[in-house]
């Protein structure tokens, strides 16, 4: 699984963390997101794939 | 667009049935999902009452959020009597410029930074279920309990003096209700505006710890925040960081109360995620931001088979979309426990997505079991039938809720 994030799309609005705090952060100066982990494990497909229909910018992309 | 024989917006709730939308939005959602809708000032704007559409039309640059733009449906004479294009909250804005200003606000309500703040706000609502318990019953539970909690948090959040209160309570009570008028308005908006710009200058003088204060010094002293933008976001903070979680607190008791063992669940619970559940749930089900979110189009647009021109406004009743059958099943049942119940729109969609959405989370997931552990037989002294509900106000709610334990 690879997962890709836009900066530039990110709202800020923590969806992402929500659902998979292990995968996704905000950074402390304005709240956009940071990938933690580009390739999990294939367990963790399902929260990456919840973050990415929450996203409210679309940000996230995540192929399997 | 169809000029006959258009209903007029709002549309009429069921009587005896307050936590459901309007019962024609079923109906709509099924045979019309986009149909034209009469406003308040004679306008036809399109309503959508489908959950994929809606979420569809909020992701898509071609409507605008720009309330100044010809055909922006406007909620009230009041709202629009607000419109200056020289000085719009991000919330009026489009892409890059509102993501740009918006960016200004969001380290203040990050998760780790909502997170961080628990411990105070879960302090503040301890102290008002004493000051509510020493009282005794009975009581009114919103003007106890459920307007001062966010009132006092996001206060604190901004900095700005709790003892002030009367005065950004009533003008902020002014701005939400539908029937105020243009000049109401504005008196409104100006006396709150001449406030949060003195209390500016002395942010100014003698910075505190705190979000005025913090953008008083990193953005407006370098020139990248205009000071009359700053006074128009606290406006746009401090009124939605009051009507909305207040709202939800009494409405999600009373409903809770109508759900009795789901309530028990909430208030016996000891597992933070189930509570979480429950809460997104409840801002499912009540979805009280009924005026829903309004957009215009920038260019022929084709939703559900309907075209849309360029010019024309849109409804989208957020209400409707949280009770599509087709995503949430069984959706005019409240159940706490509901599975990807976090896919709700209570919040909108799209890069304008509330702003606060994490620290009315908190709040309200701290709230609702202290309220329920502090007093287990809490009951509503008076029928549903006497109850004032909030079809008068930007947002919907319970005006009074008459309760004693």
């Amino acid at each position: 699984m690879r997962i890709a994030i836009d900066q530039d799309k990110c709202c800020a609005a923590g969806q992402c963390v929500l659902a998979a705090d292990d995968l996704f952060d905000q950074r402390d100066e304005d709240g956009v997101v940071v990938l933690l982990d580009a390739a999990p494990p294939a367990g963790a497909l399902d929260r990456a794939r919840e973050a990415a229909t929450l996203c409210p910018a679309a940000a996230i992309e995540v192929s399997a | 667009m169809p000029e006959t024989a258009v209903p007029t917006f709002p549309l009429s709730r069921a009587s005896g049935c307050p936590f459901d939308p309007p019962p024609r939005y079923a109906t709509l959602r099924e045979e019309e999902p986009v149909s034209p809708i009469r406003l308040w000032n004679g306008q036809v704007a399109w309503l959508l009452t489908r959950y994929a559409d809606q979420r569809a039309v909020l992701a898509d640059p071609r409507f605008s959020a720009d309330v100044t733009r010809p055909g922006h449906p406007a909620q009230s004479a009041g709202v629009q009597a607000r419109r200056a294009p020289d000085r719009l909250p991000f919330i009026a804005q489009d892409d890059p410029e509102h993501n740009h200003q918006r960016r200004m606000f969001t380290a203040h309500f990050t998760v780790r930074r909502v997170a961080a703040m628990k411990p105070r706000i879960q302090e503040i609502i301890d102290r008002l279920l004493d000051r509510m318990e020493a009282a005794g019953p009975p009581a009114d539970l919103v003007s106890a309990f459920a307007l001062p909690m966010p009132s006092l948090v996001i206060s604190e959040l901004l900095g700005v003096p709790h003892r002030d209160h009367g005065l950004f309570q009533r003008a902020a009570r002014t701005l939400v209700t539908l029937a105020s008028t243009a000049e109401e308005s504005r008196a409104a908006a100006g006396e709150l505006a001449d406030y949060l710009d003195h209390l500016i200058t002395v942010k100014e003088r003698e910075p505190a710890d705190d979000l005025l204060s913090s953008l008083v010094a990193e953005r407006v002293r370098t020139g990248e925040l205009g000071r009359e933008y700053l006074v128009e976001n606290a406006i746009l903070l401090l009124s939605a960081g009051h009507e909305t979680t207040a709202n939800m607190t009494a409405l999600g008791t009373l409903a809770l109360l109508h759900h009795p063992e789901q309530l028990a669940v909430v208030r016996d619970s000891d597992d933070p995620a189930r509570v979480a559940n429950a809460v997104e749930e409840l801002l499912r089900y009540l979805t009280i931001t009924h005026s829903g979110r309004r957009r215009v189009a920038t260019e022929d647009v084709e939703i559900a088979g309907t075209v849309i021109r360029a010019g024309e406004g849109v409804v989208l009743a957020n209400d409707a979309g949280n009770r599509d059958g087709t995503v949430f099943p069984d959706p005019d049942r409240l159940d706490i426990d509901r599975p990807e119940v976090r896919r709700h729109i209570a919040f909108g969609h799209g890069s304008h997505q509330c702003l606060g959405q994490n620290l009315a989370r908190a709040e309200l997931q701290l709230a609702y079991p202290a309220l329920l552990r502090r007093f287990p037989g809490l009951r509503t002294t008076v029928p549903d039938g006497e109850l004032r509900f909030k079809e008068d106000m930007l947002v919907y709610g319970v005006h009074e809720l008459p309760v004693a334990w």
